[in-house]
């Protein structure tokens, strides 16, 4: 069931708010011991669950769309009184002291909170693997990743046990898991979205932003979180950039000097065979190059870890989170966070330590922020002749549990997807078909791929109709 | 090349211990990454950005008084290891012997 369908049910009295939300729980408890989806189901809210229910009888159509729908919260965005472990032993036991800005906006609007989704730890993953309370499976197979990291939300969307999520995206992690299962992922503009309580991973590329079962459910999350906020002074007003025209017919950049390799067969096919759609419903075609992002991926592992290691060094122990004690100070902050972060999450922060050090700072952290600067150039060039840019959104369905074992090919799911970070434009991935592949016991399986679109700063609204046109083309 | 002794003396730096089971491994995997990121030498940049200035800036606003203070103490307090009251319990780190 979508935001709409529910919401209309719901105001036709053809459904209760309660009887919406004991749907999701069950289905959640029910499936969640499989898919490990939740890091925590929460108990009812009967007053929250009384208060939508009021609001939508008192005022009907006039109610928010999202009053009493129940979405799941990916577990590094805070709700107040609720752990937010973001899937690290680091602070399996902090409790959020306030509510981020999105979680009070959709609290505003009505919305529920089913449970906090699994994710890689800190959000440092492509495949969900890497937290610490074990892997969520993808609802298509269960032998194969949902993507990551906010793998967890995307599974929890895509087996139905909530409506729509919230995710967080630094390099992908909203549209990569999107792609892997099925449903609609929006990366918004950097600074469109307040992260004010999300917990900070490369601060200079986070997002967050819905996963959700169509174009439409997508743009409603959207529009209920987004917005300025004093106490994020990275989010910008409207307007800030110039406004775009969203043309009937869309002109769709294809650079095709990046698809020439690595790509599956028929990933690649059901991508031209989207375009075609698109080509044929009246959209066009424009050949474009963007040279510099086949160092885009480079640039990525650089500039991500240095944040990240800046960002972690406020986790040492003393006032939250976990606090081991040896026999000096600098004991307490050596054994805290070495039992507290996982391996990938030690490894990025030594990344990002190597990177930002006095010899190595000018060869690599500077390039990379140039290469930024380079990147950015070459899209705002590209759009000057398209409204958007195509890609497929990963190279091939969703892969096995540690088929991706060592870190650099991990590393290689996000290269697509990263760039929209890198320029701080907004990015979409919309499902585009299934590719069969073999289940654990040689079984064909149907796995969900997904076509990427890249827009300039504040043109979402040019991604929400290059999308739905994919959806309407299917 | 990086040297178990370099990924040592990092994660040092970064307040963390490898233990020598993992120091191996974590090397060969550092080098793995590193020899990737490498490829960004060979990107050859426009003249205006190659002095390397960010393009990213800081903004600054008037300080205020944005919650009533004591708002959030309670709960902040709650998440301490260790506290007297209100306070958070650290390791003497001067003594007088």
């Amino acid at each position: 069931m979508t935001i709409e369908e529910a919401a209309s049910l719901l105001r036709a009295r053809e459904l209760t708010v309660r009887e919406l939300w004991d749907a999701c729980a069950v289905a959640a408890h029910a499936r969640n011991p499989e898919l490990n989806a939740f890091l925590e189901i929460f108990d009812a809210d009967d007053a929250a669950i009384a208060a939508a229910q009021k609001r939508i009888d008192t005022e009907g159509d006039a109610a928010p769309l999202l009053c009493g729908i129940p979405l799941a919260i990916k577990d590094n965005i805070l709700i107040e009184g609720k752990i937010a472990s973001a899937a690290s032993k680091m602070l399996e036991h902090y409790r959020a002291t306030y509510d981020a800005t999105v979680i009070r906006k959709l609290k505003e609007a009505g919305a529920l909170f089913v449970g906090r989704t699994n994710m890689d730890e800190f959000a440092m993953g492509s495949s969900t693997e890497h937290s610490a309370y074990g892997p969520t499976r993808n609802p298509a197979d269960t032998s194969r990743v949902p993507g990551g990291s906010s793998g967890g939300s995307a599974a929890a969307v895509a087996a139905h046990l909530c409506i729509a999520a919230l995710g967080t995206d630094t390099g992908g992690s909203i549209r990569q898991p999107a792609a892997l299962t099925g449903l609609v992922g929006l990366k918004p503009t950097y600074g469109a979205v307040s992260r004010s309580g999300a917990i900070a991973m490369g601060s200079s590329l986070d997002q967050i932003g819905p996963l959700a079962k169509t174009v439409e459910d997508a743009r409603v999350l959207y529009d209920a979180i987004r917005g300025k906020d004093p106490l994020d002074a990275t989010t910008i007003p409207d307007a800030l950039y110039p406004a775009r025209e969203v043309p009937a017919k869309l002109r769709i950049g294809v650079p095709r000097h990046l698809l020439e390799a690595g790509i599956d067969a028929d990933v690649r096919a059901a991508f031209d065979a989207t375009l075609a759609a698109l080509e044929s419903a009246g959209h066009t075609l424009v050949d474009i190059k963007l040279p510099t992002s086949a160092h885009a991926l480079a640039a990525y592992y650089v500039l991500m870890p240095a944040e990240v290691s800046a960002n972690l060094a406020r986790l040492d122990g003393i006032r939250y989170g976990h606090a081991a004690r040896g026999k000096t100070l600098l004991d307490d902050y050596l054994l805290s966070r070495t039992e507290g972060f996982g391996p990938e999450t030690r490894r990025r922060i030594l990344l990002g330590t190597f990177v930002l050090s006095s010899g190595y700072i000018d060869a690599y952290y500077r390039k990379a922020d140039a290469a930024r600067a380079v990147l950015r150039r070459e899209y705002e060039k590209a759009f000057e002749s398209s409204d958007v840019v195509a890609f497929p959104t990963t190279l091939s369905p969703a892969f096995r549990f540690g088929e991706k074992g060592d870190p650099m090919s991990m590393y290689l799911e996000d290269i697509f997807t990263v760039t929209a970070n890198l320029t701080g434009m907004p990015a979409v991935s919309v499902p585009m078909g299934t590719v069969a592949r073999e289940g654990l016991h040689g079984e064909p399986v149907q796995l969900p791929i997904g076509i990427h679109f890249t827009a300039p700063h504040q043109a979402e609204e040019s991604l929400f109709a290059v999308a739905s046109a994919v959806e309407n083309a299917r | 090349m990086a040297t178990t002794e370099e990924v040592k003396k990092l994660a040092a730096l970064a307040r963390l211990t490898i233990e020598d089971a993992e120091l191996e491994k974590f090397t060969s995997e550092f080098d793995a990454i590193l020899a990737y990121v490498g490829q960004l030498e060979s990107l050859e940049l426009p003249a205006d950005l190659a002095g390397g200035k960010p393009s990213l800036r800081n903004v600054m606003r008037e300080d205020g008084a944005p919650h009533a203070s004591g708002a959030y103490t309670a709960a902040l307090a709650a998440q301490f290891p260790a506290r007297e009251g209100d306070a958070l319990v650290v390791k003497q780190i001067i003594t007088h012997e």
